[in-house]
């Protein structure tokens, strides 16, 4: 038996009728013997912090410690507000926030691991996208960081969340299922439709390896970043719709744990194989060998 | 809910990029290496290991690493300045590739000198922010940084653990871990107490005073 399920989680929530993440907050209080107010409190200020990660990636983007990104956000943000885009200011809004803070994590800004350092953006992203567009509070925001913590939780416990563990789907695919249970009851969702997104999400990125250029957290890490936000509100939207996985959510993330343990270790963040070794990749990590400080 | 983790351990740490491991532990490593010596060092010389070694500048391991001798924490923006602070505050460092055998990949030697004492340490950067200090002055240690620790270096001899005891049992703290090396019998020793709250001033006073003790000081949790 698994110690923890998402399908319970939600089942006591509704029993209860409340949403995931205040369930997540009343165990997190129980837990720690604190407060829930003074719990609430403390995620409205790691809230602050995604938020400022955000502004200030938009605001003055810098290049890659490894110079291989850095602006992304800024330049699909200016694309949105000239062009007639495919993919409309709700998506593209999220994209461009999760860019900004991947360039801002690869840069040495100040950013929360969300579940890790290397997914930071997805999470900021879709949820300022949510609180700009629809108003949220910080307190909306801030219980919809627990219904995320919950979904991070129990992929925790029942699969992997480290990349090199169990490559990027732990990680980007991750912090993507977790955007999407928030957005998901943001919305006002319940919280088994919260579980479809989750289910959705993860199984879109099944498979995902983790090859990181050079060894830095840049290539592909920021683009994943912005995929794993737009996969998030797709999902989101798919689930709110009414669709359900058929695969419920506990199976897909203990399937997803097995597919990690099954990826070989060129693929599990050790530069070794997927695009690290590409020739481009390759003559990348050459050039940045031991030079880095030059650049 | 049975798991025992915290839901900030998933939203959360808040912290300055890129990885983990490679930016969070080194500062930690760093600022427990400070702490150790007990001040910011004048001159630290740093060997890292592995993939420490192979990624340290893209990481931004090194800065991180100073930043921690300087005794930011994980957080702080001064991070990525910390080479021009060391500067400023007549920190000389330098740092180079080694093998320092079988241990972790992310592993670093530290060479602190302040102008009162100098010190040697090595520790490793394990995953996800957390630290093991496995080595002080030669002696073996296993030491995590998130709790509070008093270390000495003693001379081995019957008497000296139960006196340290009766200081630190008088102040009413309760010692929460404790680990004893040598390096041969007779010789010097270490102790690292691990304690359930931080040790008062007057009672490291107190441990320092006792004839056999050479060093004592406070390894505040990092």
């Amino acid at each position: 038996m698994k110690e923890i399920s998402l399908c319970d989680m939600a089942a006591r929530a509704e029993a209860l009728g409340i949403s995931l993440g205040e369930l997540a907050l009343r165990d997190e209080a129980q837990r720690s013997g604190t407060d829930a107010e003074q719990v609430l409190e403390q995620m409205t200020e790691t809230w602050g912090v995604m938020r400022e990660s955000v502004r200030a990636g938009l605001e003055k983007p810098r290049r890659s410690r490894g110079g291989m990104i850095g602006g992304e956000g800024i330049l699909l943000k200016t694309y949105l507000g000239q062009s007639h885009s495919y993919c409309g200011e709700s998506v593209l809004g999220a994209v461009s926030a999760a860019l900004a803070v991947s360039c801002q994590n690869a840069a040495m800004g100040k950013i929360v691991a969300a579940p890790t350092a290397g997914a930071s953006g997805i999470l900021p992203g879709v949820l300022t996208m949510i609180a700009e567009r629809d108003g949220k509070s910080e307190r909306e925001i801030a219980l919809a960081l627990f219904t995320a913590a919950a979904v991070g939780l129990v992929i925790s416990a029942n699969a992997s969340l480290s990349g090199a563990a169990g490559g990027c789907q732990a990680e980007c695919g991750s912090g993507a299922a977790m955007a999407a249970a928030a957005a998901v009851e943001l919305a006002g969702g319940t919280p088994r439709q919260a579980c479809h997104a989750v289910a959705m999400t993860l199984k879109n990125q099944m498979g995902l390896v983790c090859d990181p250029v050079a060894g830095l957290v840049e290539v592909p890490c920021a683009k994943r970043n912005a995929a794993g936000a737009a996969l998030a509100l797709v999902s989101a939207d798919m689930a709110l719709a009414g669709i359900e996985s058929v695969i419920p959510a506990d199976e897909v993330i203990v399937a997803m744990g097995k597919v990690g343990r099954a990826l070989p270790e060129s693929l599990r963040e050790t530069s070794k194989g997927g695009l690290a070794a590409t020739p481009t990749g390759r003559q990348i990590a050459d050039r940045l060998g031991g030079n880095l400080s030059k650049l | 809910m049975s798991n025992a983790q915290s839901v900030f351990n998933i939203i959360g740490p808040v912290m300055i990029g890129p990885s983990s491991s490679h930016t969070a532990g080194a500062a930690r490593l760093g600022k427990i290496a400070r702490a150790f010596l007990g001040s910011t060092p004048r001159s630290a010389r740093m060997e890292l290991h592995g993939s420490f070694w192979h990624t340290h500048e893209g990481h931004g391991t090194d800065l991180a690493i100073v930043a921690g001798l300087l005794g930011f924490d994980t957080d702080d923006e001064r991070i990525k300045r910390s080479f021009s602070i060391a500067a400023e505050q007549g920190l000389h460092f330098s740092f180079e590739p080694a093998d320092l055998g079988d241990v972790h990949p992310n592993s670093v030697r530290f060479h602190l000198r302040s102008d009162a004492d100098s010190i040697e340490l090595t520790g490793a950067s394990v995953g996800g922010g957390n630290i093991l200090v496995t080595e002080v002055m030669g002696f073996e240690t296993k030491l995590t940084g998130r709790s509070n620790a008093l270390f000495t270096i003693h001379e081995d001899r019957p008497g000296v653990i139960a006196s340290v005891a009766q200081v630190v049992a008088r102040h009413r703290i309760n010692i929460a871990f404790m680990r004893v090396s040598r390096q041969d019998e007779g010789t010097l020793a270490c102790m690292i107490l691990e304690s359930d709250s931080a040790l008062p001033p007057q009672a490291v006073q107190e441990i320092a005073a006792l004839p056999p003790i050479r060093a004592a000081r406070v390894i505040e949790k990092v």
